[in-house]
């Protein structure tokens, strides 16, 4: 028997229980509202949520169970009877206390605080399920492969025949210096134009061209990718790279760095340009007013009180950067190589993931594992990032609150 | 003009001052005469325009985009909204301190030291440390904070923030200094301070302050004027503003029976 069937009872009497509840209180009332403890629409809210809450736990857990028990098939009859049972349980006894003095308010409160602490738990749950089903697989991989050469060799030639050589350093050196042309390229071009548009443009400048950037936020990565393939790494490679001797790759980090720095434009802008928004006018009021100059202005006193804030921006666009994919594929091309030169191809661990998964595989060998092991290295550092800008925005905002 | 004030020299003169902020007419043909090592207060309900009379004396209302400015004001005689004067450079000249303590994020130090770096008032490090300590102590605020000149400014009580926001505005070396209700976000003991050493600056600088306290005014100021719906209704030495006042507003104001 499916949890259809339940799902409807459960709805249906919640919605059935909320009015039943409800004229019940007003007749316990006797035409006098004042002498209940709670309004008519508090005590049906407290049934409807004594039926629903606790029934959709009962399903969830269920759902849980039979995962964990590797339960396959439709739930058993009893499942539904029970989830039936807890329902109208749960509504007769709500119904039943439906009196004068009942503190319905109170009890329907207890029910949508539960309800709030279960959507935040399964979100937590999730993140915790993620880690350990990449942690899980890691460990079968380290038990197949040594991790010293995963961390520490320089070569990268997978072979499905297996004897592969899986060393993550040439992955991260792309990963890190793609990440870091874009840097380059983002923070500067991204920092002007916050600091234009929060200090300098009038109002209506302001609102055509946020938007406008906003729009680059907008454009999804594959397009960018198309836009790196086609237009930017020719362009590179004609007038750059092959004039002054540096190769003749259409491919190369610096393209799909460039384009990569594109997207992250309005990331640093827009961020920055809340923050700096966020510094109170009283400074700069106070800077003016000791006879700088609007520039000397914005260079002592605004962006040094936003730095901590537009640091944390920055750190949040290189986890951004560090996750990119699509990118990077069409951009820097599919080759792990450890190499200075910006105009070579070179690739980084999110696209090997892809690779290392795609095409026929088994779970088993080390050459797929691998990029359990890929992912988590790759969790772990844009975790830190992540936590590093949340404790440096953390202590901005303690600075004017 | 009164026998006294022409006895002492004129420091600011401003004639028919006109202000707009958009379509609303704040401040009406005011002109008022300030005299130097005076300590002169602008008194008047919520919303009577002495702020922004204020803010025109250093131009800080050029940073309002929709604020206008019509009339003449000179300082020593040279007009302050002449094209050819720069809003920067009078600002160093007319320092300002504003109604709620705005310290930077910066070092107690650095707060100080703030102005006279950007307008090249020191040679050197000894000079600039002189200057900061000087500073302090014309801002009364040298022997509380003398030991931890590196800690944040932010971190001072609200009266030391201001004292701080004083000394800061001083050691730019100002020949005017403007006060926009200098004490409204302070408690009755740093108020005290503060006034007192608003009457310490008058030695070197004509003080022009904005107060809603009509108390405050006749204890600090020496002249005082009373703005009532964007008109200045009355200037006078405070004495007599307070005791006998000419204009019926005036007295109904300092009553309390209105504002």
């Amino acid at each position: 028997m499916s949890l259809t069937l339940p799902l409807l009872f459960i709805a249906a009497l919640s919605v059935g229980g909320f009015f039943i509840a409800r004229s019940r209180a007003q007749s316990a009332a006797g035409g006098d509202i004042r002498k209940l403890a709670s309004l008519p629409r508090q005590h049906g809210l407290n049934t409807a949520l004594s039926t629903a809450i606790p029934a959709l736990f009962a399903i969830l857990a269920w759902l849980f169970a039979a995962r964990l028990l590797s339960y396959r098939e439709t739930a058993p009859i009893w499942v539904p009877l029970a989830i039936i049972v807890i329902a109208t349980l749960g509504f007769i006894l709500s119904v039943m206390r439906v009196s004068v003095t009942f503190r319905a308010r109170t009890a329907a409160e207890g029910w949508i605080r539960s309800l709030l602490i279960g959507a935040s738990v399964i979100a937590i749950l999730t993140t915790v399920g993620i880690v350990f089903s990449m942690l899980f697989e890691s460990i079968n991989f380290f038990s197949q492969y040594r991790w010293q050469d995963f961390f520490f060799s320089t070569n990268w030639s997978p072979n499905f025949r297996g004897n592969s050589d899986l060393g993550i350093l040439p992955l991260l050196w792309g990963t890190l210096y793609i990440s870091v042309i874009a840097l380059i390229f983002a923070v500067p071009i991204g920092l002007f134009a916050a600091v234009y548009l929060s200090e300098y443009a009038s109002r209506r400048t302001r609102s055509v061209f946020k938007p406008l950037i906003e729009i680059l936020a907008g454009i999804p990565t594959i397009v960018y990718g198309l836009f790196a393939l086609v237009t930017v790494g020719p362009f590179l490679r004609d007038y750059l790279a092959q004039p002054t001797g540096f190769g003749d790759s259409a491919s190369s980090v610096m393209t799909a760095g460039l384009v990569m720095g594109i997207m992250l434009i309005p990331f640093v802008s827009s961020l920055s340009d809340d923050i700096i928004n966020a510094v109170p006018q009283s400074l700069r009021d106070g800077s003016l007013g000791l006879g700088s100059t609007h520039s000397e202005t914005i260079r002592q006193v605004v962006l040094p009180a936003a730095l901590p804030g537009i640091v944390g921006a920055i750190l949040l666009a290189a986890s951004r950067a560090i996750g990119e994919t699509m990118i990077v594929v069409l951009g820097a091309g599919a080759a792990a190589r450890l190499d200075l030169n910006p105009f070579e191809a070179m690739t980084t661990v999110t696209v090997k993931i892809v690779s290392q998964l795609t095409g026929d595989t088994d779970f088993a060998s080390p050459e797929t594992l691998v990029a359990f092991a890929l992912g988590l290295t790759l969790f772990v550092i844009t975790l830190a990032l992540n936590v590093l800008a949340l404790y440096i925005v953390r202590r901005y905002r303690e600075q004017y609150e | 003009m009164k026998d006294t004030s022409m006895t002492k020299n004129i420091k600011i003169s401003a004639n028919n001052i006109d202000v707009y902020y958009g379509d609303k007419h704040a401040i009406k043909d005011v002109s008022v005469q300030i005299e130097d090592k005076t300590v002169t207060a602008f008194i008047g309900p919520s919303g009577c325009g002495k702020s922004t009379f204020l803010r025109c004396i250093n131009r800080m209302n050029d940073t309002i985009d929709i604020a206008r400015v019509t009339g003449h004001i000179a300082i020593d005689g040279e007009d302050i909204y002449d094209p050819r004067v720069d809003p920067v450079q009078l600002r160093a000249k007319v320092g300002m301190v504003f109604q709620k303590p705005n310290p930077f994020p910066k070092s107690i130090y650095d707060n100080v030291a703030y102005g006279p770096k950007i307008h090249g008032l020191s040679r050197n490090k000894a000079e600039l440390d002189e200057i900061v300590e000087k500073s302090l102590r014309r801002g009364a605020l040298w022997e509380e904070v003398k030991d931890r000149l590196h800690e944040p400014g932010t971190g001072l009580s609200g009266g030391q923030q201001q004292r701080l926001c004083i000394a800061r505005a001083v050691a730019t070396e100002p020949e005017v200094l403007l006060m926009d209700e200098p004490c409204s976000a302070l408690d009755p003991i740093a108020t005290a301070q503060v006034e007192e050493l608003i009457d310490e600056l008058r030695q070197s600088f004509s003080v022009v302050i904005v107060t809603h306290s009509m108390q405050q005014a006749a204890r600090v100021s020496q002249k005082t004027a009373f703005f009532h719906l964007g008109n200045m209704v009355e200037y006078d030495e405070t004495d007599k503003i307070f005791t006998n006042p000419e204009d019926p507003r005036t007295e109904s104001y300092i009553s309390g029976r209105i504002g």
